[in-house]
């Protein structure tokens, strides 16, 4: 049905087809398109003969062409991988030979070290410690000298190791504050009497009457841990209550809630997922953030 | 169908009684699962459904009624009577849903910046949002858009009526309830957690009852095609909706824990479950949002500009040798993962074979301009389909670079992938269907011409701003955070923890945000422009000096 048609403008034939006032010219295929799709193809045939390509029936099993290079994926980032292990390898064994007070005296190695603890921390602790671990509410600020679980080299590698309420871990940091008012251990009034007693000797408010009642049962529940002046114990990972560092926030209703409903906070242990030696930098990086002992 | 023939002794033939029967059926099934099941979001679900089935029987029936009122139809343009309704609906679905899904890619752009606009309610998280606007943009936006043009120019290069009655009108409002149900099932949490088929088993079923409707009449309007050949748009679109079918089919193939529950579990498993997923996500992007649009372009490029399509040889080259070669090109969203390296090889030499083929449509595109060039001066709506072919090429490029491993090593899991899809999303697909609509609408409405060129221009140039903000922001961001994350020292020590790359993206993510306003505001200049457009309205003192495209069309002056 085609009949025979010349578009005006260009002088180019026409199909003859015509569809709703459609046509379609007869213009040859440009020829740069036609070359540049051999190129791709001609090229790909050439990446299936150097590198893993087509799966064939081989051998009586499923296998792939391998490619006459010999690459693989998982060959090539072992090498990579083996390659970074060597380059660190002498000083990777010097940490971990070396005793971690020793570490510190020694300024080369503690410069590695720390360089090393920085990215270690930027990849496992950053998330919930800050990029530049300064915390976050529930997260303890590693900057300062305030110390939970203990500020020395040894009490920071330990709960690296073991992490803080982990149970997999049995040498995990544990401990575990009671929920004063929903164990039914304290009613409503004596919780907001104890708060007001540790508002006061954290020096956010005054020694009312509500506090003076509130001492006493601090006395009975809460000083064998925190201590009779509230001053907290690392060995129980007690936290100090007289200052005005507050790991879940420091106001009344923050308070309150916590002796109500005790904080359970969870840290993973790092040992075995880190190496001894990674855990070394790390300990020594967070050391030297401001507050190590 | 017989149906309208026989219009003036109502409609009670033997497609209305089975649809009737079908429904009324579902009607039940839903009333079952809706009592019995024990999931909120499964009850709310079966009552969608349950109110599809019963407004349903209601509009069989006021069809029927206003059938014996009106007696037959009268005989219309080129002797044939167009069914053009449904094309009518499309395009204000179209419109809606485009609105939708814009607003909440800017409301997600923004969340990325500023995380607080999560607000801390389960459902207004980025990631329920997130496929919530990927797919009203993809399947609610672009899935209208491509079957209301695809019934408009299968008509019209056919010259004849759309197959069936009630069919067409099934694919629309099942299309809708599709969308609904996707939608709404994200915001509860329901997911099978697969990009670009999230919705679960039950919604796979309806679409795939759906789009079988819609390939069937497809293909029966075609088979009573009164022209010799079928026309190139066709064969894009026809391909479009058979792969589509295919992959839709092979992706969402799962066994539900039960006919009362929303979960369901995949048939596939491991590294063959994600390579079966990107096989569909690739080539959704392959059959949906390029095959499709080529088909949208291949008649409303010609059509807009007067003009015949540049080669009809490269139109079969082209065509076949993209149908060809996509459907390899998935394993390439895989590189450096669990999938084989045979296999990856395989993903990445087809993606850049592809590189041709994919150009083919826009060579034919471009050039089919030629010997109208002066009517991107003075039509606003031919620039807007020039520059979508023009991002079409710029992002048909791109892509096969990105799938060269070692390009994709630095580019993957990046905000250059986004960059990339935004390219092609804003850019080809939106701008395509924006100037099809632009042209369908006085067509459809019988307008002599639009409302306002002028605002045409406006929304091409504010639009146009918004895409280059966003997907030069994502180049940036995205190579920076690709080049932060490879950075190691000479002890092989990574430079930045992952949380200082976020910091840096941060102003980039506004930028982009920024972007999505602006191309977010160039679509509801759009809407107003169509609103007036369809009241019939002419704005006074633009200078009319583009031609109303399309001779042949029906051009009869507004009703008011």
């Amino acid at each position: 049905m085609s009949t025979p048609h010349k578009d005006e403008i260009t002088g180019v034939e026409t199909t003859g087809h015509e569809w709703d006032d459609i046509r379609e010219l007869n213009n040859p295929l440009p020829k740069w398109w036609v070359y540049t799709f051999y190129a791709t193809i001609v090229w790909s045939l050439a990446y299936f003969v150097f590198m893993p390509s087509w799966p064939v029936f081989w051998n009586g099993e499923w296998t792939a062409l391998e490619g006459v290079l010999g690459y693989s994926q998982r060959g090539a980032v072992t090498e990579e991988l083996a390659a970074i292990e060597e380059g660190r390898a002498d000083y990777m064994q010097a940490i971990a030979a070396t005793d971690i007070s020793k570490i510190q005296a020694n300024p080369e190695l503690m410069e590695l070290a720390v360089a090393g603890g920085k990215a270690l921390f930027g990849d496992n602790c950053a998330p919930c410690h800050g990029s530049g671990a300064q915390g976050f509410k529930g997260y303890p600020n590693l900057n300062d000298d305030n110390w939970i679980w203990g500020g020395t080299l040894e009490a920071i590698q330990t709960t690296i190791t073991h992490g803080i309420r982990w149970e997999l871990d049995d040498d995990t940091r544990f401990n575990m504050m009671p929920r004063f008012l929903t164990d039914g251990i304290l009613s409503r009034e004596e919780v907001g009497n104890v708060t007001d007693y540790v508002l006061a000797i954290s020096g956010q408010g005054e020694m009312t009457e509500g506090a003076e009642a509130g001492a006493e049962i601090f006395a009975q529940q809460c000083a064998a841990c925190h201590g009779e002046s509230g001053a907290g114990n690392q060995e129980l990972g007690a936290p100090n209550l007289t200052d005005a560092i507050w790991l879940y926030g420091g106001n009344r209703s923050d308070i309150y809630e916590s002796i109500a409903k005790a904080r359970a906070g969870v840290m993973p242990a790092w040992g075995g997922r880190l190496t001894d030696a990674e855990i070394k930098e790390l300990t020594l990086y967070v050391h030297t953030l401001g507050g190590g002992q | 169908m017989a149906a309208s023939k026989e219009a003036g002794a109502g409609t009670f033939g033997a497609a209305t009684l089975g649809v009737g029967a079908a429904f009324v059926l579902g009607a039940f099934l839903s009333i079952y699962i809706a009592a019995k099941t024990h999931e909120a979001a499964m009850a709310t679900h079966a009552t969608f459904f349950l109110l599809f089935f019963v407004f349903g029987l209601f509009a069989l029936g006021k069809r029927h009624f206003d059938a014996l009122e009106r007696g037959p139809a009268p005989q219309a343009q080129d002797g044939v009577q167009y069914s053009d309704g449904v094309i009518r609906a499309g395009v204000i679905a179209t419109l809606f849903w485009g609105i939708a899904g814009f607003a909440v890619g800017v409301l997600i752009a923004f969340q990325l910046a500023f995380p607080v606009l999560n607000f801390d309610v389960s459902w207004l998280s980025f990631g329920r949002l997130r496929p919530l606007h990927t797919s009203a943009v993809i399947f609610a936006f672009g899935g209208n858009a491509l079957i209301a043009t695809s019934f408009y120019a299968v008509q019209r290069t056919c010259k004849t009526r759309l197959a069936g009655d009630i069919a067409p009108w099934f694919v629309f409002w099942g299309y809708q309830l599709f969308i609904v149900l996707a939608a709404t099932g994200y915001l509860m949490g329901v997911t099978q957690s697969k990009e670009y088929a999230e919705p679960e088993w039950y919604v796979d079923l309806w679409l795939t009852i759906v789009w079988v409707v819609y390939l069937l009449v497809f293909l029966v309007t075609l088979a009573k095609r009164r022209e010799p050949h079928i026309y190139v748009a066709n064969w894009f679109y026809l391909a479009f909706i058979v792969t589509i079918a295919m992959l839709h089919i092979g992706n969402n193939l799962s066994i539900p824990v039960s006919l009362l529950s929303v979960k369901s579990y995949t048939f596939f498993g491991g590294v063959q479950d994600a390579l079966i997923q990107w096989w569909y996500g690739h080539n959704a992007v392959g059959f949906f949002l390029t095959a499709g649009f080529l088909g949208m372009m291949y008649y409303f490029v010609p059509k807009r500009a007067e003009r015949p399509v540049y080669s009809y040889r490269l139109s079969i080259i082209h065509f076949w040798a993209l149908i060809f070669l996509y459907i390899w090109a998935g394993p390439h969203h895989l590189h450096f993962t669990a999938l084989p390296d045979w296999a990856q090889t395989l993903g990445m030499t087809f993606s850049i074979m592809l590189w041709m083929p994919s150009w083919g449509g826009m060579i034919n595109g471009l050039m089919t301009l030629s010997g109208a060039w002066d009517k991107l001066r003075t039509d606003p709506v031919i620039r807007m389909l020039v520059v979508s072919i023009a991002f079409y090429g710029m992002s048909t490029f791109e892509g096969p670079v990105m799938s060269i491993k070692a390009v994709n090593s630095l580019s993957h899991y990046t905000d250059w992938t986004i960059g990339h899809v935004h390219s092609g999303a804003l850019g080809w697909v939106g701008f395509v269907s924006f100037g099809a609509i632009y042209c369908l609408v006085p067509w459809l409405w019988r307008r002599k011409e639009l409302y306002s060129l002028a605002l045409v221009s406006w929304h091409f140039w504010v639009a146009t701003l918004g895409i280059v903000l966003y997907i030069t922001s994502m180049w940036v961001s995205g190579i920076m955070q690709g080049l932060m994350w490879r950075a190691y020292n000479d002890l092989g020590l990574l430079e930045y923890s992952f949380v200082e790359t976020v910091e840096a993206m941060h102003p980039f993510y506004i930028i982009r945000g920024l972007g999505g306003v602006l191309f977010l505001l160039g679509a509801l200049i759009m809407v107003y422009n169509v609103y007036r457009t369809i009241r019939g309205d002419v704005r006074q003192g633009e200078k009319l000096d583009a031609a109303p495209a399309g001779s042949g069309q029906i051009i009869a002056t507004p009703a008011e």
